[in-house]
């Protein structure tokens, strides 16, 4: 019954959707107020509704009802509880319905938050959201639908892929949402923008929150993405370049882009034209992930071929949203003009660069993940694209990126001196220089990865330090201690996820240059020496987990004689599943990882054992998390909390 | 034929007990040798995996290549004729990283074309940009036109 009541609430959401998306549109345009009214308590019913849907889908995983079709085939009475609810969106329906609830989630949050925008943009706003909203409900209600009944209920499920079956992946998926979503709300404050036909720095202001919330969420889906990679798949890598990564790679590249390019809307009025262009390819982007990892159209063109109804309404969406928003501007960016001007040498100069590189390096990735398909339908060659080339073709646009960072990140607005702004870093060039020599002699003769990657990093964090002083004046030492500390909280953020980003460089590069791997046959009680520690395997006992069995390992790690840590990797067999997985067990450490995964049993007795140390591999996610903090730092900076937005009309300049 | 071996053979490497990547039956005995080997592995695709290298993947075949490539190096093939090697029998689609052959220019050429015509279009823009809305004259830096013409004035 309440599975009917959720399937319910479902179509009565796309009915609001509908009404939603036209009426206060139209009296936005006729500036009928009684018609702009209707959308607010439309977008709260529709958050009623769909979450309604959400919560009965949820009890239907919760409550094991094997009469849905979902259900039998993603769930299993005895998988814990915490993933028989992350499995409500570990597959393609119910993720789709998560999609939406947050969708309506935004459009509330406008609604109850947007108290200050002006009635005409709300309206306009909350309708093309509620546009996005009708076309996926749609999608799932025809193409998708989670709350199929099943005619002959089984005793019970085909159990979750065990690969998702962790905390790590649980929580992967909706931070991810909440990050693509979340620029959905970008897009409709763009389309807004141009059926308004104007942007000003009061729009920046508007927009800026929601580009960053939606980018913070998408760092911490994709760091916990790879974290997870790192600890699950068994050897350590934490970046494959798969197209479902780089899915979700894309939208963040280019959020990143719009996120700086939205401070020069708000704090010069300058860029404008381009900032809309870059709210919709951002969004635009999202789509494009929706449909390569939703169509199936990348594993292989044929499975595309063999069910194509959901790969064909994705792209349809796609050929709607971006067909008419790129149309829409078309027509009215030339309206946008440019307040600020700037010479060749500023910050807005700078920025643009930054959207340059972020917007080319997204470009590459896009043109290297549809390659494969391009060059087997165009040219009829069947060809792969993988790590290699995006390493080798995309990373030469962060190392760019790298350099220009602290540079850019201090020259002053409108037009700068470049000899100016390059003295009061010649403190950061010199220490990374020396640092970077430094490593140099010591690793002796390996690759130069690593004095390159603590080079750049040093630039960049170094020159966030430098940025953040400057930033405290000029004074006594206390003088500019104690302005420091009441820096706006902007500029810590900025600091802060700058550093983030040379953490994550630095990271990168030391896991690459100097991991160490061993692979050996082990024999119970015989030590092995890796780097500078021993390794003894001193027994593999079989374990019976709630939903699978397990061969687990006890490993113990000494270094000169003194032990450090005890470790248990497994090896499991989902018995529901029937799909074997390794965990990998890891001593966490601040300058490096020992990590330990455990193979098969060999014929005389010994185990397959495979172990590596990862230097500064915490690094990795360590940075991310810095450039989510800064993000989180900068949203609730003072400007956003007091008056945000307050619109100054003697500035604003109408575009028609 | 070919695409339903193919899908067997996935479905073996789903099923077979998780065999690890680079075995220690595998490895070379000579260092140098098997170092060249690893190197290589990380370039070819795994043909039966999903974005996989062979060096990585647990599928029985991606054993099989990595054996045949170090069968090969110990043969005494150079890297380019090993990997040629494995082309010649299983296609383009073994390599990772796509050669620059034909069509494929394209691919390698995109991003720095884009680079290009990236800067050139801001540089465009912003030159309009200038046009459009007046620079107000500078109070300190002259233009180099502005210093000729300084010059020319003082000399007179």
């Amino acid at each position: 019954m309440i599975v009917e009541l959720g399937h319910f609430a479902l179509i009565l959401a796309l009915v609001v959707a509908l009404v939603q998306s036209t009426i206060p549109l139209v009296g936005a345009h006729r500036r009928w107020s009684s018609w702009m009214a209707v959308a607010e308590p439309a977008a709260l019913i529709q958050l009623l509704l769909v979450g309604f849907a959400f919560a009965a889908l949820t009890w239907a995983f919760v409550t094991s009802d094997f009469s849905l079709k979902l259900v039998v085939e993603n769930s299993h009475t005895l998988k814990p509880m915490i993933y028989k609810i992350s499995g409500v969106w570990g597959n393609h329906e119910g993720s789709l319905l998560l999609w939406v609830l947050i969708l309506a989630l935004f459009g509330a949050a406008v609604t109850l938050f947007g108290g200050n925008l002006p009635t005409t943009l709300k309206a306009r706003v909350l309708s093309v959201q509620a546009m996005i909203g009708v076309a996926f409900l749609a999608f799932m209600i025809l193409t998708s639908n989670p709350f199929l009944r099943l005619a002959m209920p089984p005793m019970n499920g085909q159990d979750m892929n065990p690969l998702l079956q962790d905390p790590g992946l649980a929580f992967h998926p909706p931070f991810l949402y909440l990050g693509y979503v979340g620029l959905s709300m970008s897009f409709s404050f763009a389309v807004a923008a141009l059926l308004e036909g104007r942007v000003d720095a009061a729009w920046g202001r508007w927009v800026r929150p929601w580009t960053l919330a939606a980018w913070i969420f998408l760092t911490i889906g994709i760091a916990l993405g790879s974290w997870w990679a790192y600890y699950e798949l068994g050897w350590g890598g934490f970046w494959f370049w798969d197209p479902v990564e780089n899915a979700s790679f894309m939208p963040w590249l280019f959020a990143a882009a719009l996120l700086h390019s939205a401070i020069v809307v708000e704090k010069r009025e300058s860029l404008k034209s381009w900032t809309i262009l870059l709210a919709i390819l951002a969004f635009g982007f999202s789509l494009i992930g929706t449909f390569l990892v939703r169509s199936g159209v990348i594993t292989s063109v044929h499975a595309f071929a063999n069910d194509p109804q959901r790969g064909v309404f994705v792209l349809l969406i796609l050929a709607v949203f971006m067909g008419g928003a790129l149309t829409l501007f078309a027509a009215r960016a030339g309206a946008m003009e440019a307040k600020g001007i700037f010479s060749l040498v500023s910050r807005e100069s700078a920025l643009v660069a930054n959207n340059i590189l972020l917007s080319v390096s997204a470009f590459v990735v896009f043109v290297g993940t549809i390659w494969p398909l391009v060059a087997e339908m165009g040219f009829g060659r069947k060809l792969s694209v993988g790590a290699p080339f995006f390493n080798a073709a995309f990373t030469p646009f962060m190392i760019a990126l790298a350099l220009i960072l602290p540079i850019g990140a201090i020259l002053p607005w409108k037009r700068g001196n470049l000899r100016r702004a390059i003295l009061p870093l010649r403190g950061a060039l010199v220490l990374s220089l020396a640092l970077a020599v430094l490593i140099w002699s010591v690793q002796t003769g390996r690759s130069a990865l690593g004095p390159i990657g603590a080079l750049l990093a040093a630039w960049v964090i170094l020159g966030a330090l430098t940025d953040l002083w400057l930033r405290a004046g000029r004074g006594t030492i206390s003088d500019r201690l104690s302005r420091l500390t009441r820096l706006p909280r902007a500029d810590w953020g900025k600091a802060l996820s700058h550093a983030g980003f040379g953490t994550t460089i630095f990271a990168v590069a030391a896991i690459n240059a100097w991991a160490v791997e061993d692979i050996r046959v082990v024999k119970p009680g015989e030590p092995f020496a890796l780097g500078p520690y021993q390794v003894t395997l001193t027994g593999v006992d079989e374990i019976q987990g709630p939903n699978y069995t397990s061969h687990m390992a006890t490993m113990t790690i000494t270094k000169d004689g003194r032990e450090i840590a005890t470790l248990h990797p497994e090896k499991r067999s989902y018995t529901f599943a029937r799909m074997p997985t390794t965990e990998a067990a890891i001593d966490y450490g601040v300058t490096r990882d020992v990590y330990l995964v455990i193979g098969d049993q060999q014929e005389d007795g010994g185990w397959a054992v495979r172990s590596y140390i990862k230097p500064f591999a915490n690094w990795i996610w360590l940075g991310s998390l810095m450039m989510a903090g800064g993000g989180v730092l900068s949203l609730t900076d003072r400007r956003y909390r007091i008056a945000a937005g307050a619109r100054r009309p003697a500035n604003a300049v109408p575009a028609e | 034929m070919k695409r339903l071996l193919a899908a067997t053979a996935l479905a073996l490497s789903l099923l077979a007990p998780a065999a690890h990547a680079v075995q220690p039956d595998e490895i070379l005995p000579d260092p140098t040798l098997e170092a060249r080997a690893r190197a290589l592995s990380q370039n070819l695709r795994c043909l039966v995996c999903r974005n996989e290298n062979i060096d990585d993947s647990n599928a029985p075949l991606a054993r099989d290549l990595r054996i045949l490539l170090r069968e090969r190096l110990t043969a005494g093939d150079t890297d380019d004729q090993a990997v040629a090697y494995l082309v010649d029998r299983y296609g383009e689609y073994v390599l990772l990283k796509p050669t620059t052959h034909g069509a494929n220019l394209i691919l390698w050429i995109a991003g720095p074309a884009m680079l290009i015509a990236g800067i050139g279009i801001a540089v465009y823009a912003n030159s309009r940009r200038y046009r459009r809305v007046a620079l107000p004259p500078s109070p300190e830096v002259l233009s180099e036109q502005e210093k000729k013409r300084l010059d020319e004035l003082m000399q007179q």
